[in-house]
């Protein structure tokens, strides 16, 4: 976060940057054929013309370049526009290719740290690397005894969590303040799901159906930080030191 | 525009009915225009609290069906002229309660009133839902011990996620807390829970502590709101809530044990 030595401190900062990491379809190039390459585009979106609607996507051309087969950069760009999706960045372009992209607005992006650069089949084929789409519910006011709360991903929750109260996710939990109630986290099966709390004092524990219930939980870390997780089917409960 | 109040607890037996008298009551002696309603339908309780039980013609449910208006309705009280009382009524049941019908009594009363107190009946269902509904406060009144505390809890949980405010995404209703019944003695002994060990389980505002006394007794029977015996502790502890939610600000008091005589003479 970068921050300015001449920001006062009663000023709030207008803005922030923050690293995220996003999900975007990857356009592996195969063939440098602009009316093959149309064709095919246009068959894989009717496939799923409202995933594809106005999708962001990057283009790799490494394929291509590696067999010189030089496309020019402005042509293909007219082609994913005119399939209605948005290219936001080209991959393993060669030095004329960046400066075409650049021209048009187009980020480069390296190929390293990429682990399917190097398309396996020979076709092509827009490549939509679809992860699973988890994204963080936060939570900023108390949860009550009686409400029910289930996140796809991480659950975080900036207050209290009453008696009677249950807080669900696919993903971990955390609890930054105290869980009285029921915390169950990886409910989808992820056993690599984990519980933290500030103030432990829950009614129940669960990562992946492996519970512990308040009665067993006597004497374990009451009232102090934890942190909740798995290791061989048994649930642990470790303070947070 | 009447600014809602709702009484309410979850639990019943806490004292939502001698709070609403109270505060009520407390409210329109300062000369707010203020109007109680009674949620309780089936169960009528608040025209017995207020002293009024004898001049009741109409009720909310006649309001609601349109049998009779506000104003045939509407009972002035006879302590205060600028408090009003909508009685329940008796012969039915919640069921009779409508959320169009709510709404409508209340947008009328709005008009008129300043303050508009609805006395919650305990539970969670149908009555306590559609006295909370439109609220833009909640007085949640708690007695300290765990069964009451948590069904507080539960209706917090409601209040901000059942009510019209929640449901429009407005600014959520604001939320008091009343802790009733308070014997300062019990707590030290360990029978009762403290002031800080109810709002650790509720962290809410705390309006203020109404002690444990004969006279909430005898006021509700002989009908006439417990704030106005002013030389009484829990009158006393109304009026100090009553001034807090104006917005003035008044020390805590009755949340310590009061010394004995003994105790004060020989600095115990």
């Amino acid at each position: 976060m970068p921050t300015d030595a001449q920001n006062t401190p009663h000023h709030a900062p207008a803005l922030e940057f923050k690293s995220s990491t996003f999900s975007v379809p990857v356009l592996v190039l195969s063939s440098d054929d602009f009316v093959t390459i149309g064709q095919q585009l246009q068959k894989k979106i009717q496939l799923a013309p409202d995933f594809f609607k106005n999708s962001p996507v990057v283009f790799d051309v490494q394929w291509l370049n590696k067999h010189n087969l030089a496309i020019d950069i402005t042509t293909l760009v007219a082609i994913i526009h005119k399939a209605g999706l948005l290219p936001i960045g080209i991959r393993g372009g060669n030095d004329l290719q960046n400066k075409q992209a650049l021209a048009l607005r187009i980020p480069i992006y390296s190929i390293h740290n990429s682990l399917s650069a190097e398309p396996k089949k020979a076709e092509a084929a827009p490549q939509a690397v679809a992860a699973p789409n988890t994204p963080t519910t936060l939570i900023n006011h108390p949860v009550r005894s009686g409400q029910r709360l289930y996140a796809d991903g991480d659950l975080i929750i900036l207050a209290q969590v009453s008696a009677g109260a249950e807080i669900m996710a696919e993903g971990n939990i955390h609890v930054y303040g105290s869980l009285r109630g029921r915390a169950l986290a990886g409910v989808q099966g992820d056993t690599s799901a984990r519980i933290f709390c500030f103030d432990l004092g829950a009614e129940l524990l669960s990562i992946a159906g492996n519970y512990k219930i308040s009665e067993d939980m006597r004497g374990v870390a009451r009232n102090k930080p934890v942190q909740v997780y798995l290791q061989e089917h048994a649930l642990i409960i470790k303070e947070l030191t | 525009m009447a600014r809602i109040i709702v009484v309410t607890s979850g639990k019943g037996g806490v004292g939502k009915t001698t709070t609403s008298a109270a505060i009520a009551m407390g409210l329109a002696k300062r000369g707010h225009k203020t109007a109680v309603i009674d949620f309780d339908v089936g169960l009528r309780n608040l025209d017995l609290i207020m002293g009024c039980e004898r001049r009741v013609v109409y009720d909310f449910i006649n309001v609601i069906n349109g049998e009779a208006s506000l104003n045939q309705a509407l009972i002035r009280d006879k302590h205060c002229d600028q408090l009003y009382i909508l009685p329940a009524s008796q012969t039915r049941d919640k069921d009779a309660l409508t959320q169009e019908g709510v709404g409508k009594v209340l947008e009328e009363l709005s008009k008129d009133f300043q303050y508009v107190v609805c006395d919650s009946p305990a539970g969670i269902e149908r009555g306590a839902h559609l006295a909370m509904y439109f609220a833009d406060d909640a007085f949640v009144v708690t007695n300290p011990e765990v069964s009451s505390v948590r069904d507080s809890d539960r209706m917090l949980g409601l209040l901000s996620s059942k009510s019209r405010r929640a449901e429009r995404n407005e600014e959520p209703i604001k939320e008091y807390l009343l802790l009733s019944r308070y014997a300062p003695d019990r707590v030290k002994l360990g029978d009762m829970l403290s002031v800080d060990d109810v709002q650790d389980i509720l962290s809410l505002h705390l309006l203020g502590v109404i002690p444990e006394s004969k006279s909430v007794l005898t006021a509700s029977n002989s009908g006439v709101p417990v704030i106005l015996d002013e030389k009484s502790d829990a009158g006393q502890a109304y009026g100090d809530i009553v001034a807090r939610y104006l917005g003035e600000d008044r020390p805590h008091r009755f949340i310590d044990e009061k010394k004995g005589l003994f105790a004060k003479l020989f600095g115990g």
